[in-house]
């Protein structure tokens, strides 16, 4: 139960002026379950990884095992991995075209070849798991505001219950308030369903706060694939590729250098904060003592 | 898929003919398709040949490419050939298959168009593959300018053109993304007879609409916040000036239709029908 790659390339336009080499040498497995961050300056290849994995775009070279079965061998039902492998596209709303919310969502299932009901009823459970209010479900796409726009987008590839959900940039253009809505509910799902995720993201806050490894791209190959903890150890190299580690990791190194003893792996707030408590306590004690 | 299609394309790379002024360029591919017309005998196409070829030397675009660029035509070619093949009358029949007579007046014509043909196509994707888009408005905009004593509105028609020509890249990814993403949500765009097949544009025709308007009306926003008002008065940052090696090209080509012409018409040469 998992998505593998050996030795992935892939080459845009080959033989022509405009020819890139946008993967070079992938190999790295995603078990069943994990929430997985993808990070990695522009053009470093995410996207192009992340629409291999259900299939759009074909290897130049190597393969891709889904759940032990070669996706590209003679006869593979690519539209049932497409349906258990979800890819929502960076701007999803982008893609809306129904006259209302509900059947846009409905245009997965549909695809599936479920009986009506079905698909009504799975579109519904789908916008109610993104949080989209039950009055628009009769409403033009096209009316809706931005942040509505995405969720009703995003209820699209849910509404086909897939069994991994690859998100690329979920939350650009989004405000605040809205980012944190959107992937509280990504990381609910991820915990109740025990669904795959994938998250591709700039916000190392983001990616810090939900996921629990990282796969850091840089120039079309694995740069790191590790924890959090300790991709975001290495926060000079990020910064070399076009990266950077989340603020909270600054301010720890930061303290580190002043002489407060603080953890300086801390990669979100609450760990920051805990840690600098701890410390404050600790010190607080000591003067105590001493005087 | 959409990326393959390579007529119109423009091609970076850093040659003589890509340095060439626009408007040299455009005025010289219509001196050789008027002259691809001009001869009648085989040596007036060897000579055109002979010609293509040193252009294409010169450009550094690469031949795969050029031929590439020849796909889209075979059908057109192919009808042509057949056409010209089997109702041509004149001359002596060859043979005759039922009621269809070829004769040598209808090979020589179909051999001759088809020539014709992909010479046209390929000088005039060179001029394409070695001028951009905008350089190409450019030129067009300065040769057409005398037409501005009429009143046509030459600057806005050029304007409209390289919008155009600017939005077609861009709508060609659009289109790639969005059929990406409705695959993604299963749809099914090859299968089922030619009534499926239409109704399963839909989820890609109207995101796509939405989106070209869209653009559109950011694009003039955009244009409007930088105080364009159309042509009167507009100067240019990069102006079109003729340097030494413009006028060359132009002589070259003259020279090359005068040959071309001369052999092709007044040489007397024949190998059995050509």
């Amino acid at each position: 139960m998992s998505i593998k790659l050996e030795h992935v390339n892939y080459i845009y336009s080959p033989e022509t002026a405009y020819e890139k080499q946008a993967l070079n040498d992938i190999s790295l497995e995603i078990p069943q379950g994990q929430f997985v961050g993808v990070i990695g300056h522009t053009g470093s290849g995410k996207s192009t990884l992340i629409q291999h994995l259900n299939g759009l775009i074909k290897a130049t070279s190597g393969t891709i095992y889904y759940q032990g079965r070669n996706i590209y061998e003679a006869g593979y039902p690519l539209k049932d991995l497409r349906s258990q492998v979800g890819l929502v596209f960076q701007y999803p709303e982008h893609q809306l075209f129904e006259v209302s919310v509900l059947k846009d969502v409905c245009f997965g299932p549909a695809n599936q070849g479920l009986a009506d009901a079905e698909c009504v009823e799975r579109a519904k459970e789908a916008l109610e798991l993104v949080g989209f209010p039950k009055k628009y479900y009769d409403q033009s796409p096209f009316d809706l505001s931005g942040g509505q726009k995405r969720r009703a987008a995003i209820a699209g590839v849910l509404a086909m219950r897939p069994r991994v959900l690859i998100l690329d940039e979920p939350t650009a253009g989004l405000d605040p308030r809205g980012r944190d809505d959107i992937l509280d509910q990504i990381a609910r799902l991820h915990e109740q369903g025990e669904m795959t995720v994938i998250l591709v993201s700039h916000s190392m806050e983001d990616i810090a706060k939900y996921v629990e490894r990282i796969i850091v791209m840089n120039k079309g190959s694995v740069m790191y694939d590790a924890v959090p903890k300790e991709v975001f150890s290495h926060y000079r190299e990020l910064e070399g590729v076009g990266l950077a580690a989340p603020q909270v990791t600054y301010i720890m190194h930061a303290l580190r250098e002043r002489g407060m003893g603080v953890d300086i792996s801390a990669t979100t707030v609450k760990e920051a904060a805990d840690s600098i408590a701890a410390e404050l306590r600790r010190a607080g004690k000591e003067t105590a003592e001493r005087v | 898929m959409i990326r393959d299609i390579t007529i119109g394309q423009y091609y970076p790379a850093n040659s003589i003919l890509h340095r060439l002024d626009p408007r040299v360029k455009i005025a010289c591919t219509l001196f050789y398709l008027v002259s691809l017309f001009l001869f009648k005998s085989v040596l007036g196409y060897a000579v055109a040949l002979a010609f293509l070829a040193g252009i294409i030397k010169l450009s550094k675009v690469p031949l795969k490419f050029i031929v590439k660029g020849l796909k889209p035509i075979i059908m057109l070619l192919m009808i042509t050939v057949v056409f010209n093949l089997f109702l041509t009358a004149g001359g002596t029949v060859l043979f005759q298959i039922w009621k269809l007579k070829v004769t040598t007046e209808g090979l020589r014509t179909a051999v001759f168009m088809a020539v014709r043909l992909i010479f046209l196509i390929m000088g005039s994707s060179l001029m394409t593959f070695t001028t951009t888009p905008n350089a190409l408005t450019d030129g067009i905009e300065r040769l057409l300018s005398p037409l501005k004593l009429l009143k046509v509105p030459v600057h806005e028609i050029a304007m409209m053109m390289s919008i155009a020509l600017r939005f077609i890249p861009i709508l060609l990814e659009e289109t790639d993304k969005i059929m990406k993403a409705q695959i993604a949500r299963g749809a099914d765009l090859e299968s089922g007879n030619i009534i499926q097949k239409a109704k399963s544009m839909i989820p890609i025709l109207v995101p796509l609409f939405v989106s070209a308007f869209r653009r559109a009306t950011d694009l003039a926003m955009a244009m409007e916040a930088r105080c364009y008002r159309g042509g009167e008065g507009r100067t240019k940052m990069k102006p079109l000036v003729y340097r030494p090696r413009d006028y060359a090209a132009y002589a070259v080509t003259v020279a090359y239709v005068a040959a071309a012409v001369v052999v092709g018409r007044f040489v007397p040469f024949v190998i059995w029908i050509f």
